[in-house]
């Protein structure tokens, strides 16, 4: 064993005398301990085909056992957002290239879907034809919008294809009232009504027309999808992709074919999105402008981003949290589960050792009954209204937190500090960190029940979702199942 | 050729021109010195905004204010920038810095969740609803002309404070110390570092300008449009951007020029083009698209040297 320098104390330092790829081999090389590292064993273990089974064989269970309403709002937003996901990691995650203008594939799709089959224009094509014809034209598209990357390097085909999909919004929106030169006035996409009534696909005459038959079908369409791209990525043309994601120039001077591979990579991503799209369009039986909006393309990059760019288990990750975690939060009581659920298993996870820990949570419960009982007796106004949460939480919440009549103003001065607090803790470490974090946590349970919870079918999923991307990427910056790069000046 | 509505539209393509070079000054300073596209730079801008707006109706209000009403309007001014400038620094220490050894995308969707957060924030806090500067019962928005130019109140002060604001980010970055080591950061920053420059400070001085710019922006949008809301930020930043491209990213003088080009030809289509007023964003789009083709590194920008 060669006797390596040991890491500098503080890690932001640069070691001197040491690469950094060199001074982490121990790090890299350890075997992983406990459950996880168990876990990763097995997984590394698994053929290709077992892990697609590791998916698709619990999924292919969950119709028996949840209701529809359930289905369609748990499994079956995970698997549009998956292969939605799966499409823009070939496009991100293999090639690296920035593309923001990908929803607007995902809604071409599902509009050419509905104009091939919606009473719009009286056509009624079979799903066989109209769904890989529908992915052919995106593909197309693709290759027209990829075209200008060859001279686009970077953050420039990122700013150029953001503007494609705010073009592609204005055009739907508004395409219902453009006289074009040989055929006059057309009602192409409906305009702010968008296509309604978009017939359900049509297979050989085998109609998807349940929920049940959506989600096998889609969950038929992930797998082929997700197998495809595995053969994908093992072939040629994908080590050639992430070969031009490491590093460009290099890949050029390997005599990779730089510039076809990006158009390539592009127009194989907006085709997956088209195809996705159509499948989509047909399932919400119509196409509307807002739908294809930035709100759901910084999802499908969250899915991506938080999974780990490049890594197909990851994609599925991803969309199991971003699409359930937000679910859950819309109904009061579950949102307040998971709230402080995570909190506490947070806190579990990583405050460590064990008497430390008891004396945190002792001290937590202590500081908030001893804020709750001052405030009742010097003003009561503070503790006078009911808690949002309901069942088990409900009467603990209530002798715990602070409850004033009327939060409105309060909880807002209170958001503000919060953020501030969490900031410093951030900041502090060792026991001060500790210390500053029992009002911190107690502030946190403060402002969720008089303000957040009151939003939890708007604006408190984004900030919590904001929040998350921001904690994920300074956490781990390759996502949950990414691998991290190794950067070799 | 009609000219009261060419001047007409120059007035306002001007002063939309004017807040699009600002925001377009953050974006680009924070870009020429970390490469990183600040996407919350526009919900920067929104927030300047509101603050400016608190400041107002925490002076008396636009109707009968405390204090003078320049007063009032300096001091909104004042408030919004040195807000924003501390806000930018902050999103800075805590989102950006982490990551400046990480992936280009990882700072990017840290951008992006910033830019989430701010925005609901402000839903959450202050309301979907719009708010309503009433610049016109503070400062009056009576019409003025010279021969057959007319303009109001709210859009001279727009594009003279703009023009101030860029002479005295010239003159910072021209001629101060921290001006020229936010030069030689952006010319080459393990260099700059390697010279005794204090990198990290350096960049929290370029946030601090760029978001206090973006600030100064927010209050004039809502002295000539009157309304704020939480959502602006969005499209603003995307103007922003495509000015700070068209420009030529990086560059100084590129991002003025940019915005005065994205300014004037928004508001030209909107009177000129066919359907301009619904289509003026793919008017601009297309602009961008073809000076990006013809000249990468935009009007003013100069092309990057690749360095192995």
């Amino acid at each position: 064993m060669v006797d390596l320098p040991s890491p500098a104390d503080r890690p932001d330092e640069p070691r001197v005398g040491t690469d950094e790829w060199v001074a982490s081999h121990g790090e890299r090389t350890a075997r992983r301990t406990g459950v996880t590292g168990f876990i990763a064993r097995v997984w590394d273990r698994l053929p290709p085909f077992g892990r697609l089974a590791v998916f698709v064989v619990p999924t292919a269970f969950l119709p028996f056992l949840m209701s529809e309403e359930n289905l369609t709002r748990y499994a079956l937003y995970t698997l549009f957002y998956a292969l939605m996901g799966l499409g823009l990691n070939v496009v991100v995650g293999y090639a690296g290239l920035l593309d923001l203008g990908y929803i607007a594939f995902v809604g071409f799709g599902a509009y050419g879907y509905g104009i091939l089959a919606s009473p719009q224009f009286g056509n009624h094509f079979q799903a066989e034809l109209a769904i890989p014809a529908v992915a052919i034209a995106t593909a197309v598209l693709g290759l027209l919008v990829g075209l200008p990357s060859r001279r686009l390097v970077g953050d420039y085909l990122a700013i150029v294809t953001l503007f494609f999909g705010q073009a592609f919004v204005v055009f739907v929106n508004n395409a219902n009232r453009i006289d074009f030169p040989h055929f006059g006035h057309v009602d192409l996409t409906g305009g702010a009504n968008g296509l309604s009534d978009i017939y359900p696909p049509n297979f050989f005459g085998y109609e998807i027309n349940s929920t049940r038959r959506y989600f096998y079908f889609v969950l038929a369409a992930f797998a082929l999808v997700l197998t495809a791209l595995y053969f994908a990525n093992e072939s040629r043309t994908g080590r050639a992709w992430r070969a031009l994601r490491e590093d460009p120039l290099a890949a050029e001077t390997m005599t990779v074919p730089v510039n076809r591979l990006k158009l390539l990579a592009f127009a194989f991503g907006a085709g997956l999105a088209g195809f996705t799209g159509a499948i989509y369009g047909s399932f919400q039986t119509g196409a509307f402008p807002g739908d294809y909006d930035v709100g759901l393309l910084i999802t499908i990059y969250a899915v991506v981003i938080l999974g780990g760019t490049g890594s197909l288990a990851g994609v599925a990750l991803g969309a199991i949290i971003i699409n359930c975690a937000p679910e859950l939060l819309r109904s009061e009581h579950n949102a307040s589960l998971l709230f402080y659920g995570v909190i506490l298993l947070t806190i579990l996870g990583k405050v460590r050792p064990w008497r430390v820990l008891g004396v945190f949570l002792g001290g937590l419960v202590a500081f908030g009954f001893a804020v709750h009982a001052i405030a009742d007796a010097a003003w009561p106004r503070l503790t006078a209204a009911h808690a949002h949460s309901t069942g088990f939480l409900k009467g603990p919440i209530e002798d715990w937190v602070l409850l004033p009549r009327h939060p409105v103003k309060i909880a807002d001065y209170g958001y503000v500090i919060l953020i501030a607090a969490i900031l410093l803790v951030t900041r502090l470490d060792g026991w001060r960190r500790l210390v500053a974090l029992v009002p911190t946590v107690y502030l946190g349970a403060f402002v969720w029940e008089n303000l957040l919870i009151t939003q939890t079918a708007g604006a408190t999923r984004l900030i919590l979702l904001g929040a998350l991307l921001v904690a994920l990427m300074n956490a781990r910056p390759q996502g949950l199942l990414g691998t991290a790069r190794v950067e070799i000046v | 050729m009609n000219w009261s509505l060419f001047f007409d539209l120059t007035v306002s393509g001007l002063t939309l021109g004017s807040l699009y070079a600002l925001i377009a000054l953050g974006y680009s300073m924070v870009y020429g010195i970390l490469k990183l596209l600040n996407f919350a730079h526009g919900d920067v801008y929104m927030i300047g905004a509101f603050i400016g707006w608190f400041a107002l109706h925490g002076l008396g209000g636009p109707i009968s204010p405390d204090v003078g009403a320049w007063i009032v309007t300096v001091l909104m001014f004042l408030a919004a920038m040195v807000g924003c400038g501390v806000l930018g620094v902050v999103i800075e220490r805590f989102a950006y810095r982490p990551l400046r050894n990480a992936p280009r995308i990882a700072p990017l969707i840290s951008a992006l969740g910033v830019s989430f957060f701010l925005q609901n924030s402000a839903l959450l806090l202050f309301g979907a609803a719009f708010r309503d500067y009433d610049s016109f019962d503070l400062i009056g928005s009576r019409t003025r002309h010279v021969g057959q130019v007319y303009y109001a109140t709210p859009q001279i002060l727009t594009v003279c404070g703009a023009i101030a604001l860029m002479v005295v980010l010239t003159l910072i970055v021209a001629r101060t110390t921290v001006g020229k080591a936010m030069r030689a950061t952006s010319f080459d920053r393990e260099a700059a570092a390697m010279m005794g420059i204090d990198v990290d400070r350096v960049i929290s001085v370029t946030f601090f300008l760029g978001s206090a710019l973006a600030g100064a922006a927010g209050v004039m949008f809502g002295l000539v449009f009157g309304q704020i809301y939480h959502y602006m930020g969005f499209i603003a930043g995307l103007k922003g951007f495509t000015a700070a491209v068209i420009g030529g990213i990086g560059s100084i003088p590129g991002a003025m020029l940019g915005g005065l080009v994205v300014g004037l030809l928004e508001s030209y289509a909107t009177g000129y083009l066919p359907q301009g007023s619904t289509f003026q964003n793919l008017y601009v789009f297309a602009v961008l698209i073809a000076v990006i083709l013809v000249r990468p590194s935009g009007l003013l920008g100069r092309a990057a040297i690749q360095k192995v």
